[in-house]
């Protein structure tokens, strides 16, 4: 009982991780139809820059966080405007393999700017772990679990409430009708890729304090936060959480159950079932979209 | 050091053009009269596995000053011809075959990188040319190759201090925690290989993933067998979330990780976590520490002292691989005229030879030399290493 309980708080912090970029990969799809696969090395930039700022330059917790959500938002944006807006005939897989180079070059920066060896922080809140019937969990996994709850009753009010939002949604369902309208698409995109990007730097932040940061950490949180996407439904918000999540703690049960050698087989293994059975994911809409 | 950090790559691209151009100068260090004797060095001195090759690169360029300054070898200079391989197995074997053909170099050091070092071997064999290798695989020595040798420890010895510690503190049960790459791989073979000679049984082997951010379930799984130890065998950064991981979970067995975390690095990493972690390390790291009758100290202050006075940066755990590469290979050429049959017999019999990584003794057998006490058992106590007695 003790071991259940303690392999389900390890997978919900992981699982929370993951669900915060799926949400970022999730958002991004549901408004312009791309997939980010840069989406890794934002993360890894929010971590990075979450950790100068506070071990380097000395900045409280606080304005910390919000400084690099907002400079990994505008890099984000600096991203949309100088590689994704000038393609000229941009079709889906060409944008895919403009973004799969911008990850390669984000990488190589953050190599450059931090160096090779990784980097720690200490966590928000200095207290001891919390003992549930026999079980710990970090206090800093609480936090990340309510980043997520807030991150995601945040983007569900903004889309279902705001007149951006929803314009938002209007472009991904229809650009030229949505144009027609009058709703600016060009801001809608850099707007997109802002909130995307700012999510990334969120869980690459909420991370740091439990993990080690280093600029190659992007590429395999990226693919993990994907495979939450998908395994959810991309496209929607509470399918990328609930991936994330169902991700996360199939991965601490195939370490706990089967072996950890197999920890990443077990949870590929099943995110190959789900889409064998539900192409769309397990909260996706019927539509399935082929590139 | 921002400066340094920010125009690396333009500061190794120089120090790379000024080596070339050094080297393809046949007149430098040739002032005795005669031809300098040129020994080829291979390293990934840029890439990844530059924290191995660029320590290596200076130690083999300051131990050839060094013998230079002392007289050469039998009168004779000795010539560096260093080239990098960016740690790419096809490039080591391009600059083994410059090295072998166009050079027509004595003997090779390096390569820094196990992968490096295999894509080599069958060069060298084939050449007949005296080969020390640098880097720590077990595979390059095993089987015994004739021409091929090496100067870094090997996980053997590692997991036989570790071993060694865990039977005097009368503990039979441990829990090992590998990282799931060659590294890893390789301590887990010789952990549970070597687990039965010293009456230790492996209740529960896991495996982490190089970037994985949590351990906690691997490390619950490893608490249900109860073992009186665990074993983490991995590089930075996943043994310093395993540290802060046992610290989360309260597990109150002792944890020894591998030589692989051997650096202040991990001190850093793992902060409050660290505290009582048990490793082996090579001596290097903890030589001011070293009681005064060590065979190694000397040699150790010698060659810290030198490194650090040369190249104004701190000395760090790796370059004495190539340092002692040269020393010995110096140390067989003498009286030979160049032989290389005679050089790889001399290397053979080389006894009790002081270097950084350890008390080289060669033999028919044994083309690494080394005995688990090129390693000591440190313990971190304060965020300071502390020798373990």
């Amino acid at each position: 009982m003790q071991e259940l309980l303690q392999y389900l708080f390890s997978g919900m912090t992981n699982g929370a991780v993951y669900a915060v970029i799926a949400l970022g990969f999730s958002m991004l799809y549901s408004s312009t139809d791309l997939i980010n696969f840069a989406h890794g090395e934002f993360v890894m930039l929010g971590a990075l820059c979450m950790v100068s700022l506070t071990a380097g330059a000395g900045l409280a917790l606080v304005p910390a966080f919000f400084v690099t959500v907002a400079a990994v938002a505008a890099a984000g944006m600096l991203f949309e405007r100088l590689a994704i807006r000038p393609v000229r005939h941009p079709q889906p897989i060409v944008l895919i393999i403009i973004t799969v180079g911008a990850s390669i070059f984000l990488r190589g920066t953050g190599m450059l700017i931090w160096g090779k060896d990784a980097h720690s922080m200490p966590p928000f809140l200095d207290i001891a772990p919390i003992d549930i019937a026999g079980a710990r969990l970090l206090a800093q996994s609480v936090w990340i679990l309510v980043i997520v709850t807030a991150l995601a009753a945040g983007l569900h009010l903004f889309y279902k409430k705001t007149l951006t939002g929803k314009a938002m949604t209007a472009c991904a369902v229809n650009k030229k009708g949505a144009w027609i309208v009058g709703i600016p698409f060009k801001w809608m995109v850099l707007l997109a890729f802002g909130l995307s990007t700012g999510l990334g730097a969120v869980a690459g932040a909420s991370i740091a304090p439990i993990t080690m940061s280093s600029y190659d950490m992007g590429t395999i949180l990226g693919l993990k936060g994907f495979c939450g996407a998908m395994l959810g439904g991309l496209g929607s918000l509470w399918g990328a959480i609930l991936g994330g999540f169902l991700l996360g703690i199939l991965e601490a049960m195939g370490v706990g159950f089967v072996s950890s050698g197999f920890k990443d087989a077990t949870a590929f293994l099943l995110l190959l079932l789900v889409l064998y059975i539900r192409p769309q994911g397990i909260l996706g809409t019927a539509e399935v979209k082929r590139f | 050091m921002c400066f340094v950090r920010k125009y690396r790559p333009i500061l190794l691209a120089a120090a790379l053009l000024s080596a070339v151009v050094f080297a393809a100068n046949p007149a430098a260090g040739a002032d005795s009269g005669k031809n300098p004797w040129k020994i080829g060095g291979i390293f990934s001195v840029t890439g990844p596995a530059s924290f191995l090759g660029d320590p290596e690169k200076k130690s083999m360029e300051l131990a050839i000053e060094e013998i230079n300054a002392a007289g050469g070898v039998d009168g004779r200079m000795l010539e560096a011809i260093i080239y990098d391989t960016e740690g790419d197995p096809s490039k080591a074997v391009m600059a083994a075959g410059k090295l072998i053909n166009k050079d027509r170099v004595t003997a090779i050091a390096g390569p820094s990188r196990t992968p490096t070092t295999l894509a080599v071997v069958p060069m060298v064999e084939r050449a007949n040319l005296p080969f020390v290798s640098c880097a720590a695989g077990n595979k390059i020595v095993e089987p015994i190759k004739p021409w091929v040798f090496k100067t870094a420890q090997s996980d053997i010895q590692a997991v036989a201090s570790i071993y060694a510690h865990l039977e005097k503190q009368g503990i039979d049960r441990i829990g090992t925690l590998t990282v799931a790459n060659s590294f890893g791989e390789s301590g887990r073979e010789q952990l549970i290989e070597q687990a039965g000679d010293f009456g230790i049984t492996v209740v529960r082997s896991e495996s982490f993933g190089a970037g994985d951010t949590d351990m906690t379930s691997q490390l619950t799984k490893i608490r249900q067998e109860k073992p009186g130890a665990v074993i983490c065998w991995g590089t930075n950064p996943g043994p310093a979330v395993v540290a802060k991981n046992v610290e989360q979970l309260g597990l109150d067995i002792p944890l020894y990780q591998s030589h692989g975390v051997a650096s202040p690095k991990f001190i850093e990493l793992a902060g409050d976590s660290a505290e009582g972690i048990l490793l082996p390390t090579g001596k290097i790291l903890v030589a001011d520490l070293l009681p005064d009758n060590d065979p190694q100290k000397q040699v150790l202050t010698d060659y810290i002292d030198a490194y650090e006075t040369r190249y104004d940066e701190t000395v760090s755990g790796f370059g004495g691989y190539a340092y002692d590469a040269v020393y010995l290979l110096a140390r067989a050429m003498e009286g030979t005229g160049g032989d290389k049959e005679k050089i790889r017999e001399n290397l053979e019999n080389i006894k009790g030879h002081v270097g950084i990584s350890g008390v080289f003794s060669f033999s028919q057998t044994d083309h690494n030399g080394l005995d688990p006490s090129a390693f000591v058992m440190v313990r971190i106590t304060d965020g300071k290493w502390q020798l373990v007695k």
